[in-house]
Parts: C-alpha cells; sequence; structure tokens
C-alpha cells in the first residue's frame, strides 16, 4: 500500500483503466470461444438425440451436470464473502478485489442456471416451473434464492462500478466509440455528486446485508436437493455447513487465482500486493481447516457407525473405485493448502496460485464425488438392468459441455475485465486520498 | 323404483364383473341397461363372483367383452377413482422368477428393453440367510418421497392411492429418482425401442402411460385403466403362480384372478409386512414373507441374465 502513494491520481487512473486484449489475451480468448463451441455443439447434440448422448442412466442420473452446478454455485458464494461480509467487517484491503470477486459470482451464478437447464430432459418445459411450481419442491427453493442471489450480485457489481464509468467516460479516444456508447448508457446518469455518493453508499450496505443470507440460502438450499432424500451419503443434517464452508474455500482460491492472473497480465503489482496474497493465503487457511471441520464430521460418525446401507458408499469411497480420486480431493484441497500456506513463503503470489489452482480443481472432484458414488449405492441392489448401468462415466458430450460451462464462465470475466476496471478506480482513488489525510 | 334397482343391480354386475351389456342406443327413453335385443339366452349359465362374495350365476349369452374405452382426461386421471384405495399383496412363497409380470408390463407400457417397471431381485437380507425373488415395482407410498420433491406438481397422489406421472407436465430433472428409495422409477433417455403392432392405445393418459415420452420419467401405475374396464394389473394377470393380488382396502378384498382374500385377515394371517417402513413413506404394496415355498430359489436362476447371476454368486 505504501507504494499507493507514490502515484498520482493520473497514473492510478492510467493504470488501472481497461486494456485491449495482448497476445496472450487473444490466444486464451480463442481458446476459451473454442472450447465453447465445441460445448456448443455437445448440447446440439444432446437437444436432437436426447439425454442418451449422456452416460447417465437409471442408476445415476444426476452426473457431471449437476455436479458442475453444485461448483457453480459453491464458487459464487465468494460474492458474498469478500464484497458483503468484509466490508460489513471494515476489512479495507479486499478493496481491489472486490470486483473480482463479484464478477466470479455473477458469471458462476450465470452457468449455474444454464447448466440446470442442460441437465432437464425436456429444456422447452422450463417455463412449467413457474406455471406449475410447487412451492414445498426444494428446486422451487433454489429457482427463488439462485434468481435473487443473481439480482444482488449484479446490483452489487454495478453500483461500484458507476463512480468508475464516469472516470471510463473521459476516455473516449481510448475506449472506442462502441464501448463509449455503453458507458453511456449504463452511466451517465451519474455525476458523482455528494448527494448520489450517499444514496449509492446506503444502497451497497443494504445490498450487502441482504446477499448473506441469501448467500447462505443459495449453497444451503443446493445442499438439501440431496440431503432432503434418504440417499446414504447424503441424508445428512451437516450438509448445509459442510456445502457453505466448502463453497468459501473454493471461492477464495478461485479469487486468488484471478488475482495472480490479472496481477501478471495487466501489470497490476502495485495494487495486488504481496500482502493481498498473504492476507487471502491466511483466510484460504482458515477456510479450509473450516472445511476438513465438516468434512471430519461428514464421514467420520457414519465411518464408525458403518451402517449396512452406509457401508458400500463409505468403503467405495475410503477404498475403493472413487478412492484414488476422493483422497486426491482431501489432500490436494485441504492438507496441501493448511501445511503450504501455514509458511509464509507459501503465500507468495507462485505458491499461492499453485495451491489455489489445487483448491479449485479439488473442489471441482469433490463435488464429482458428492453427487455420483452416492447414486451407485441404492437400497435396492442394482440388477435387472444392462452391465452400463452398474458404472458411471461422463460421455465425450457430458464432457464437453461440463467444460464449455467453465469455459463460458472464464469469458464472461475475461471480457468484463476487457470492458470494465477490474480493480476499482474510484475506490483506489478514496483510499489513497483517505491515507494520505492521516 | 322396481325399474332402477334392477337396473342398479345390472349395473354393478355388469362393471364389477368384467361384462357389459352393449348399450344399444342411448335414447332417453331406453333403458341404457338393457340388454341388446338380438341376445337370446343361451341356456348355459356360468358362475360368477358377485361383490358381495356371493356365487351369482348369468347366462353366458350376457357375457361380452367390454368395449373399448377411451381413456380419461388427465384432470380426471390427477383425481382418481372415487372411493377406491388400492393396494397389492406380493406373496414371496409362490415366486420363482418367471418374469412373467415383467414381460407382460414392459410389453402393454412399451418400456424400453433396457429398462423395467416391475423387477424381480434376487434378494438375501444377510450372511446366512435364505435368498428369495422379490419383484418390486413402484410402492405407491402414502407418503411418496417422488411427489413431494416435484417442482412442477407432474407426480401426484390420487385420492385413489395410486402415485402417477403426467408426462406431459415433467420437466426431467430426474429430483423424483434420486428421492425415491425403491429405485422404482426410469428416465426415458431415448425413445422407447418398442415396436408397435398397430392396435395400442394412441391417446395418452397418465392412466394408461403410453406412448413413452422420451426425456420424462416413467414407472409403475398400477394399471388405473385396466381398472376402469373392471381388469386387473397386467402383472397380476400375467403371472402363473398367483404371487401377486391386487384390490381395494376399502372394500378390504384383494384377489390374484383365481384366489381371493379378505386383505386384512391375508395379511394378519402371513405376516405381511412393507419394504423399509422404517423411512416412513408407507408403501401401498405389502409382502408376504418367503415361508412353506413352492419352488426353491434355484429355480429361478435359470431365468436371471448373466450379469446378474455373475453379482448373485457373489
Amino acid at each position: 500500500m505504501e507504494k499507493l502513494s507514490s502515484l498520482t491520481p493520473e497514473q492510478i487512473t492510467q493504470d488501472l483503466l481497461p486494456k485491449k486484449f495482448g497476445k496472450w489475451g487473444k490466444i486464451w480468448t480463442a481458446i476459451l470461444i473454442a472450447i465453447c463451441l465445441i460445448g456448443a455443439y455437445a448440447y446440439y447434440r444432446q437437444i436432437r438425440y436426447g439425454l442418451v448422448v449422456t452416460n447417465m442412466r437409471d442408476y445415476v442420473s444426476w452426473g457431471i451436470y449437476i455436479s458442475n452446478f453444485v461448483f457453480f454455485v459453491a464458487i459464487s458464494l465468494v460474492g458474498s464473502l469478500i464484497t458483503a461480509i468484509f466490508r460489513l467487517a471494515n476489512i479495507e484491503w479486499a478493496t481491489p478485489l472486490t470486483r473480482i470477486a463479484e464478477i466470479i459470482a455473477v458469471s458462476a451464478i450465470v452457468f449455474a442456471s444454464l447448466i440446470i437447464i442442460v441437465d432437464m430432459g425436456r429444456p422447452e418445459r422450463f417455463m412449467y416451473l413457474f406455471l406449475y411450481g410447487r412451492i414445498q419442491s426444494p428446486i422451487m427453493w433454489d429457482v427463488i434464492v439462485i434468481m435473487t442471489y443473481f439480482c444482488i450480485s449484479l446490483l452489487l457489481l454495478y453500483m461500484p462500478l458507476l463512480p468508475d464509468l464516469k472516470i471510463l467516460l473521459k476516455f473516449k479516444e481510448k475506449s472506442g466509440n462502441a464501448l463509449h456508447k455503453l458507458y453511456r448508457f449504463q452511466g451517465s446518469f451519474w455525476q458523482g455528486t455528494k448527494a448520489q455518493f450517499k444514496i449509492s453508499e446506503k444502497a451497497i450496505t443494504i445490498l450487502c446485508v441482504a446477499i448473506i443470507p441469501v448467500a447462505f440460502s443459495i449453497h444451503t438450499v443446493t445442499s438439501w436437493l440431496f440431503a432432503t432424500t434418504y440417499r446414504p451419503g447424503w441424508d445428512s443434517t451437516n450438509f448445509g455447513a459442510y456445502f457453505i464452508s466448502g463453497a468459501f474455500l473454493v471461492g477464495a482460491g478461485g479469487v486468488v487465482v484471478a488475482m495472480y492472473i490479472f496481477r501478471k497480465f495487466y501489470h497490476l503489482e502495485k495494487y495486488i500486493t504481496e500482502l493481498h496474497f498473504d492476507k487471502m493465503g491466511k483466510l484460504l487457511v482458515m477456510l479450509s481447516l473450516l472445511y476438513l471441520y465438516f468434512n471430519i464430521n461428514e464421514f467420520m460418525t457414519p465411518a464408525f457407525k458403518m451402517k449396512k446401507s452406509e457401508a458400500g458408499h463409505l468403503n467405495e469411497l475410503f477404498s475403493g473405485t472413487y478412492a484414488p480420486m476422493f483422497w486426491f480431493a482431501i489432500i490436494g484441497g485441504l492438507i496441501v493448502p493448511i501445511i503450504g500456506l501455514l509458511f509464509k513463503k507459501g503465500r507468495k503470489p507462485l505458491p499461492m496460485f499453485v495451491i489455489a489452482i489445487l483448491v479449485v480443481v479439488c473442489a471441482w472432484f469433490k463435488r464429482y464425488l458428492i453427487v455420483t458414488p452416492t447414486l451407485l449405492h441404492p437400497f435396492m441392489p442394482m440388477q435387472e438392468v444392462p452391465a452400463s448401468y452398474h458404472h458411471y462415466f461422463p460421455s465425450w458430450e457430458e464432457w464437453a459441455i461440463a467444460m464449455g460451462s467453465l469455459a463460458g464462465a472464464l469469458l464472461i470475466i475475461t471480457f468484463f475485465a476487457r470492458i470494465y476496471p477490474i480493480i476499482p478506480i474510484q475506490e483506489t482513488l478514496t483510499e489513497k486520498n483517505e491515507a494520505e489525510k492521516l | 323404483m322396481e325399474n332402477k334397482d334392477t337396473s342398479r343391480r345390472d349395473f354393478l354386475l355388469t362393471g364389477i364383473l368384467a361384462t357389459t351389456a352393449i348399450v344399444a342406443g342411448c335414447s332417453d327413453k331406453k333403458n341404457p341397461f338393457t340388454p341388446e335385443d338380438t341376445v337370446t339366452p343361451s341356456g348355459k349359465k356360468v358362475k360368477l363372483l358377485s361383490v358381495d362374495g356371493e356365487i351369482i350365476e348369468v347366462d353366458e349369452a350376457f357375457l361380452k367383452p367390454v368395449p373399448h374405452v377411451p381413456p380419461v382426461s388427465i384432470d380426471e386421471s390427477r383425481r382418481g377413482i372415487a372411493g377406491k384405495k388400492f393396494v397389492m399383496v406380493i406373496d414371496l412363497a409362490k415366486c420363482k422368477n418367471l418374469k412373467k409380470c415383467q414381460s407382460a408390463c414392459n410389453h402393454m407400457h412399451q418400456v424400453h428393453s433396457s429398462q423395467n417397471w416391475l423387477k424381480v431381485y434376487a434378494m438375501e437380507d444377510a450372511d446366512h440367510t435364505a435368498p428369495y425373488w422379490q419383484p418390486t415395482q413402484c410402492m405407491h407410498c402414502d407418503e411418496p418421497p417422488c411427489v413431494k420433491v416435484c417442482p412442477v406438481d407432474a407426480t401426484f397422489k390420487r385420492e385413489d392411492g395410486i402415485v402417477l406421472i403426467d408426462n406431459e407436465r415433467c420437466i426431467g430433472c430426474r429430483f423424483c429418482m434420486a428421492a425415491c428409495p425403491y429405485s422404482s422409477r426410469v428416465f426415458n433417455w431415448e425413445p422407447s425401442d418398442y415396436k408397435p403392432t398397430g392396435d395400442e392405445e394412441k391417446i395418452y393418459s397418465p392412466e394408461n402411460s403410453i406412448p413413452q415420452k422420451v426425456g420424462t420419467v416413467s414407472k409403475c401405475d398400477f394399471c388405473p385403466d385396466r381398472h376402469r374396464e373392471g381388469k386387473l394389473p397386467y402383472c397380476v394377470e400375467a403371472c402363473p403362480n398367483g404371487v401377486f393380488y391386487f384390490g381395494d382396502i376399502n372394500e378390504d378384498t384383494v384377489t390374484n384372478g383365481s384366489e381371493t382374500f379378505r386383505f386384512s385377515e391375508l395379511i394378519k394371517d402371513k405376516a405381511g409386512y412393507k419394504l423399509m417402513e422404517d423411512l416412513g413413506t408407507k408403501p401401498s404394496v405389502y409382502y408376504l414373507p418367503p415361508v412353506n415355498r413352492s419352488f426353491p430359489f434355484e429355480n429361478g436362476l435359470e431365468n436371471e441374465n448373466e450379469t446378474d447371476k455373475k453379482l448373485i454368486a457373489k
């Protein structure tokens, strides 16, 4: 932060203005678009031939679409953590990270909704949810809270953007005509008067308070999609807390990955400093410990009892087919971050980046492990079905669609950073002024 | 008044005994239940069981197949048959895994060849206990977990106790499949490979469940379309060993087509039970334990496919 004080406001503005894609930016975007197109083609095939193109069958009736959905909902929770909780707690170092967190939240929640439609056998009947919706169904609860969360997140992304739009409008020759028009459309009413700032401050505070229970709801309700059934591995009262703690962990991991990449490619070393990595590292340790605690709760008590219905499922996870993936997710997603980030050296940008990627990847596999193995352990024996019903490995269409959705979410973030300042300019300037006053 | 009474008795006879006097010209003046003029009694009498349990005799000439009744509307299928509460009893002592129930059910409901609405499981409750064959289909629970979770009211519980699916409403989210502890639901991943013969019902109704609709969930429907015609479900009719008893708990009667029992007595005498009662789902399907068996378990093995044989061997 000390470095910031040596910079003039003009320099800061120049540094933080959105930049055109460089060589790597273009390659990156092209790859993402290509993955999205492959996903779109796979979805076209699914629409044409039906869900039979997936490898889901009557036992594993939910596959990577649903685990991907859970992953998206999980990672989107970070918006509420960094923006709302930190803001209300007056944690100032987090300011440069708020927009990163919020755009991750918005893009993830958009693709969470899309992937659910992809999973539907009859997507053309989507409107039935509103025409014939039954409020008793946990799916309806999810629809309601996710829509609410999306709206609040969008507002939390938009309102702090208004002062920045005013700054952006000053640089017409830099942004070009089309973007200038977009900025004017979105932010020309913002004069930056004291009264407007006051209203905006108030509104943001209200949104920050409102988003916390909604954020808890989206992931708790998502966990209830599983926990309201009788299935071994899902039938758990621990599920809400287990999901929430895991969600904050993967979200924080996602923010660290984004921080590192933006810092490197947009040369934001003065704004996203080693201090930020250090603080986020400590946060990751805390969240990992929390998630570890709920994992122990989730597995320890049923494994101690080994009830007949649970035993098959647990053995499969601990020492069966899913054991390599399970222990990879536990060690890579929990043990490595806890140990690695306890050391100061581990909290430097590069090791943080590596560990954060591990956290996110392990979290994705963890979601897969939550959804699929349970479905292969129904109460009734698996008989009188073709041999293929006894196993599940996603088809190429499923992989393509799932990866396409992940690429799509990254694409939204990439384009957002191309169009808008990824670090809030106005707030950075304000904080610099305040720091100088002291 | 007298005339009215006769017509009522006639109605009961025709309805319950799966016979009907064909309605010839339903004009206002004519009693719709008077037999056709052309019918001349043949003199041959057939003995039948009335609803009151009396044996009655009817002239053979009056026995006619029920005419084709078009399926009821979706609204009507959501309500159910008034005054009924359907129940099934499965006698495990009689089952030898012939799977006649299954093939009849699959054929009549046009189920995809890799799927079954009715499965005959090879069960063994614990080590050293005796294996037995257990036909299992939708339990038509009184607290159905599938109905609880359905977001669009596509699967519903009717007043006659049957749980049905409206395949024109189902969005294919498959939450019901995750919720059902009996694994009784199947999803139409692709169009059914059933080869139509031409004389199937063409009009869809949740009561007949045909034709199967791709992208939606389906399951055993307890054949309510058959009750409307006074017939027993396909599985009950197809089983040569009389494993399945079907009936109405309000009438306290169940029948497998050849034998009829008081439901309450049958359950009491043979110690009937339900599957996974501890879950609180309150199934409408009861089981009679596999004691004093008609066949040894091994007799059923020949009908098992290779995958399942290996599983059972384990």
